[in-house]
This record gives C-alpha cells, sequence and structure tokens, in this order.
C-alpha cells in the first residue's frame, strides 16, 4: 500500500507532490502548466522510490530486491508523455531544445551518480555488472553509429548516383526494400552460415575478426538494413531540389560538382539527416537483437534475462537502449532544423 | 555583335530551329517571339549551349562558341529566366555574387559589386544584402535574378520569359526597369517572350519564330506596318495594328506649335496615350511639355494622318 511503503512525511510529501503534478499536468490547454505539473510528478515519484526503497529494504537480509511495480511504471508513462506533450506544443528551436536535453541528461546523471536509487533492484544488477555495463554500452554505440557511418559512406555516393542515373535507380532502390523486408531475426541468422563460409574459406578474412556470430555479422546486418532509408532519403532530398535553381546553376556556368555541392546537397540536407535520424533511432533498437548472435551490446543483457526471467536484467539493458534512443532522435532533429536553411515561414 | 549562322537543331526526324541566321548588334535587346514550340526558347539555348546546336554557329564578339568549354562560356554570357531560378538557400548578396564567384573574383569585389548592383535595381543593399529570396516579393526576386545575371559584366545576356511569373502592373514596371537599366549600362541582350506586346515595348529588333524558322526580323515599326506572313501579322494582330504602331512614335514626333486645352503630356509620352486622352476627354488637341514647360501641342487629326501612313 502507497501508505506503508516509506516513511509517513515522504510518503505525505511525495504523494501530494504526486497528485498536484497529475491535477496540474492533466487538463489541456495550458502548455506551460503541464509541463510544470510533469515535473512536480516526477518529482514526487522519485521521492517516493527513493525514499520507499530503503524503507522496504531496512531489515530484510542481503538477497532481497525491491523493483518499482507496474502502477510506479505506469505513472513514469503518464507523467513522460505529459512533457513531451507540452514540449511539443511549446515549439522551443534548436538551441532551446539541446539546452533542455543537456538540463535532462544531466539530472538524470546526477540521479544516478547520487546513489539514491542504487537500492533498486536495477541498480543493484547494475552494481554487480559495471565492467560488463560499460563494455555493452560501447559495443551498443559502436554496433549502432558504427553501422550508421559504414551506411552513410556507401550510402550517399549511391544515393546520388542513382540521382543522376534513372537505371541505377530503378535497379537499386528494389533491391534495398527488398533487403529492409527481411525480418530481422533472420537477417541476424542468415549471416551465421554467410559469414562463417567467409571465414572459413579465407583465412585473411578470419585474421579480421570476420566469422559467422559476433560483431561482424551483427554490424553487416545492421549497415545492410541502413541503406535504403539513407539512399532513399539521399535520392528523395536531390529530387527536390527545385528545377529553376538547377536551370539556373546550370546556365551561369557551374559544373556538375559545383551544382552538387553549392546547390543540391545543401537543400537537400535536411531530408538526407531525416534518412540518417530513421538509420540511427532504427539501429539502436535493432543492435539489442545483435546479442542474440554473440554481437555484444545491450542485448546481451536482455537475453540473459530473458532466459533466466530476471526481469531486471532485462531493464538494465532495455533502459539504456531507450534513454540511447531518445537521445539520438532528439539530437538529430535538432540537427534537421539546424540544416534547414530555407525558412519555412513565408513572406 | 552577336552572330547566330545557320543554326539548327534536330530532335530525331523533327527539326525544332531550322537553319535560324540573325546578327545582334552590341548594345541592342533583341526580341525572339514566338507561340509555344515556335523553337524559340532552343535558339535561346544554343546560344550558351545549354542546348548544343545539330549544326551551324554562334560567334560572339567574332568568336565562335564551341571553342570554348561550355561552363566557360555561360560563365561570360547572363541568363535570366522565368520563375528568377534563385538559389532559396543563399541570401541575396550570394545569389547576386554566384558567377564572380565561379570566375574567382576578390570577395572585396564581388560586395562592391553586389552593392553596386542592388543600388542600381533600386534595392537599398544595407536592407536586402542578407534577406533570402522568400522574403523578397515577386518583383524583387526578379530583379535579384536580373542582377544576378548581369553581375560579372557579361558580353551578352539571355533571358527566357524573364517577367512570365509577375502579375501585369509589375511587369510593365520591370520592363520600363529593364530598359533603363540596359540603356544605362550599354548591355546586349537576347530576350525571348510569347508576349508582342513586351516584344515591341523591349525591343530593339524583333525576331519572330514560327515552326523553328526565322519568318521576320526586324525593328518594330516593320514588323508593325509590314508583317512578312500572315503568322507575323497573327502575332501582331490586326486590330491591335494602328495602336501598336502609335505606341512606338513619340508625341514629339507629331509637335506642332500652338495651344490645346486641358492637362498636358510629356514630350516623351507616345501617341497612343495622346490619342487616348483625345478620345477620353473628347478634345481635338492636347498640350504637350517638356520639362514642365509648354512645348506645343499635338492634335487628333495628325496622330490619324499619322496611323494612316502605316510605316
Amino acid at each position: 500500500m502507497l501508505w506503508d511503503c516509506a516513511p509517513t512525511s515522504s510518503v505525505i510529501a511525495g504523494g501530494l507532490a504526486l497528485g498536484a503534478g497529475l491535477a496540474l499536468g492533466i487538463p489541456a490547454g495550458a502548455p506551460l502548466r503541464r509541463l510544470g505539473g510533469s515535473l512536480l510528478g516526477l518529482a514526487g515519484l522519485i521521492l517516493l522510490l527513493v525514499q520507499g526503497a530503503s524503507a522496504q529494504l531496512e531489515g530484510a537480509g542481503d538477497l532481497a530486491r525491491v523493483s518499482p511495480a507496474a502502477g510506479a511504471w505506469c505513472l513514469l508513462l503518464v507523467l513522460m508523455l505529459l512533457m513531451a506533450d507540452a514540449l511539443s506544443q511549446l515549439r522551443p528551436g534548436p538551441r532551446a531544445r539541446a539546452g533542455l536535453l543537456a538540463l535532462l541528461l544531466a539530472a538524470l546523471a546526477g540521479l544516478l551518480w547520487s546513489g539514491v536509487l542504487s537500492d533498486l533492484s536495477v541498480m543493484q544488477e547494475f552494481a554487480s555488472r559495471k565492467a560488463a555495463f560499460r563494455t555493452a554500452a560501447l559495443r551498443h554505440v559502436a554496433l549502432a553509429f558504427g553501422s550508421l557511418g559504414a551506411a552513410a559512406l556507401i550510402g550517399f555516393p549511391l544515393g546520388i548516383l542513382c540521382h543522376r542515373n534513372a537505371s541505377l535507380r530503378g535497379a537499386t532502390l528494389p533491391v534495398l526494400s527488398f533487403l529492409q523486408t527481411i525480418p530481422s531475426l533472420a537477417m541476424f541468422g542468415i549471416m551465421i552460415p554467410i559469414l562463417g563460409w567467409i571465414a572459413a574459406t579465407y583465412p585473411a578474412a578470419q585474421a579480421l575478426g570476420i566469422a559467422g556470430i559476433g560483431f561482424a555479422p551483427a554490424f553487416l546486418a545492421l549497415v545492410l538494413y541502413s541503406l535504403l532509408p539513407v539512399v532513399a532519403n539521399t535520392v528523395t532530398g536531390l529530387a527536390a531540389t527545385p528545377p529553376a535553381a538547377i536551370e539556373a546553376a546550370r546556365g551561369m556556368g557551374m559544373t556538375g560538382m559545383q551544382r552538387l555541392w553549392k546547390v543540391e546537397l545543401p537543400l537537400a540536407m535536411p531530408v538526407i539527416l531525416a534518412g540518417l535520424r530513421i538509420v540511427l533511432v532504427q539501429n539502436i533498437g535493432l543492435a539489442v537483437i545483435a546479442g542474440l548472435i554473440g554481437g555484444g551490446g545491450f542485448g546481451s543483457f536482455v537475453f540473459q534475462g530473458l532466459n533466466q526471467t530476471a526481469t531486471d536484467l532485462i531493464l538494465l539493458g532495455a533502459l539504456p537502449t531507450v534513454v540511447m534512443a531518445l537521445v539520438a532522435a532528439i539530437v538529430m532533429d535538432i540537427l534537421v532544423d539546424l540544416t534547414r536553411r530555407i525558412p519555412e515561414r513565408q513572406p | 555583335m552577336i552572330e547566330i549562322d545557320k543554326i539548327t537543331k534536330l530532335y530525331g526526324s523533327t527539326c525544332a530551329v531550322d537553319a535560324v541566321s540573325l546578327t545582334a548588334e552590341t548594345g541592342t535587346i533583341t526580341a525572339i517571339v514566338g507561340t509555344s514550340g515556335s523553337g524559340k526558347t532552343t535558339l535561346l539555348r544554343m546560344i550558351n549551349r545549354l542546348v548544343e546546336p545539330s549544326s551551324g554557329e554562334v560567334r560572339i564578339n567574332g568568336e565562335p562558341t564551341h571553342a570554348v568549354k561550355p561552363h566557360l562560356l555561360r560563365r561570360r554570357i547572363g541568363y535570366a529566366i522565368q520563375g528568377h531560378g534563385l538559389f532559396p538557400h543563399h541570401t541575396v548578396a550570394r545569389n547576386i555574387g554566384a558567377v564572380p564567384e565561379l570566375l574567382g573574383w576578390p570577395r572585396e569585389k564581388i560586395a562592391a559589386r553586389v552593392d553596386e548592383l542592388l543600388e542600381l535595381f533600386g534595392m537599398e543593399p544595407a536592407e536586402f544584402r542578407e534577406r533570402l529570396p522568400l522574403e523578397l516579393s515577386g518583383g524583387q526576386q526578379q530583379r535579384v535574378g536580373v542582377a544576378r545575371a548581369l553581375a560579372s559584366r557579361p558580353d551578352l545576356l539571355l533571358m527566357d520569359e524573364p517577367f512570365g511569373a509577375l502579375d501585369p502592373i509589375i511587369r510593365t514596371r520591370a520592363q520600363e526597369d529593364l530598359r533603363a537599366i540596359q540603356r544605362k549600362l550599354g548591355s546586349t541582350i537576347m530576350l525571348v517572350t510569347h508576349d508582342m506586346d513586351e516584344a515591341i515595348r523591349l525591343g530593339d529588333r524583333i525576331a519572330v519564330m514560327d515552326g523553328g524558322e526565322l519568318v521576320q526580323y526586324g525593328p518594330p515599326e516593320e514588323i508593325v506596318a509590314q508583317p512578312a506572313t500572315s503568322f507575323v501579322a497573327d502575332m501582331v494582330g490586326d486590330a491591335e495594328r494602328p495602336m501598336r504602331l502609335l505606341s512606338l512614335i513619340p508625341v514629339s514626333a507629331l509637335l506642332e506649335p500652338g495651344t490645346a486645352e486641358g492637362a498636358p503630356l510629356p514630350a516623351e509620352a507616345t501617341l497612343r496615350e495622346a490619342l487616348s486622352a483625345c478620345l477620353w476627354t473628347g478634345r481635338e488637341a492636347i498640350p504637350v511639355e517638356t520639362e514642365g514647360t509648354p512645348a506645343g501641342r499635338v492634335t487628333l487629326a495628325a496622330i490619324r494622318a499619322r496611323a494612316e501612313r502605316h510605316a
């Protein structure tokens, strides 16, 4: 019960904050009030979590674990939704959004570093796996961002060539669309025999670290998934350049390369970055599945947890993945806005 | 001097432009008029080699255009198109400075040239330099488009329906501005239009194109008074002919001593305006003044006699 989960004073304070936050936040109309309400509610929820966890563990022995139940997670979800809605109504500019994001991340980091949440079971799982967590985090970043980089390296030139050459476009895009339709589990599965065969046949490939399981097949699968959004958005962005601007660029004596660099690419940049945003968020999520074929990353915790029906271990893998994907999406949105050199407003 | 020498463009077996030859003097405006599909735009685009001619050649000041790489040729020829074609992501200053930038002019020289052109086109440099094309009105965008085409002081300015996207009032104003600027700079301009009024208003000489052929090439008076084919006559319009002819002659040509009642006209006004004033106010004569002082009058009878003479 709520009233005996923590010392009475904390329950009253936290409960009041939570109630007031919801009361302020739920009625629609004033986004600032809603934002304030969600922040107040979050503060109350965190207070209850912190105070409750230590109170519950008091005298309960070393092996006891406390974790938030469905009610706490639901409240967290509702409050986050309120905050997101309020922010989307307030429409802060790209710089304001970057500041807000930094502020939220700093608050989250402060909360985690301060140790007030260390009584929660997820944090105890973390404490016992610090080294493994660090390795997994680095591997996850390497998988998601590395595959993005590789896809961009292949996809941009391919997209530009497809834009210039209709028959290449007709051949390339369907193949990439087909790759996109392969279910992710199957894609990771297919990589095992293919790369396994390559490694077995060419010792040089094996020396480079290519094997049927591990980092290489996971990385390759992610790159293949990333190609369609990168190429398709590059083609779409380049195709949207105003024809009169192209005609003028040709007529004033720009070479093909000058036209590409000075006119077409800058105008296509927001659409191209929107493609990279899709890829990045998609890959951060898909990289979890890489855990299944020994690719490492947060997925290894998720699959370990699934095998042992250890919910806390699953959360240890899932929560950082969600945070990473959200942060990546927000940062990429900010970049898209910053590269949009043509104001959307009309004169 | 621009010499177009038996230039032809074939698309498969259809002939878009058929052995057209014409010569335009330096410092004049040549208006190429025709209906859509007459080959007028193809003819224009062959001059800066946006379209490669199938045969024939173009010489600019004696130098054949095929002797130069196309992109280098185009940097020497201004090009202004319908819908201006400004780069939406560049400021007005960068748009105007685009060709000088390609030519590698130093930064200060480009900035000075941009300000000079903005002033020439009646746009305050400090106010407009840093604006984006979207933040300008249609007329301003069009002026920036022409300013950009003039930025590197090209030997020749090609214009493809440059005023096509403007509404009638702004278009008339833009045509007058272009004429004034062309006189001031002494530019050589070749302009494509489907509008005979525009051709008569702007052209020192008019080239009428029909079905890929040049059917008549001459000064506006000649096109109006002696159309070479029925197509040219149609383009001029039978009912419009006297008015078009009168619109080419200033009142000073029929100025006679004497006085008349009512509001005066300036000496630069055309006979068309004088006729209009006579009809509308029921007068037999209109007083004419030069720079505010009475200079004489022009009579309805004289205008009528002039129109009857045709040429």
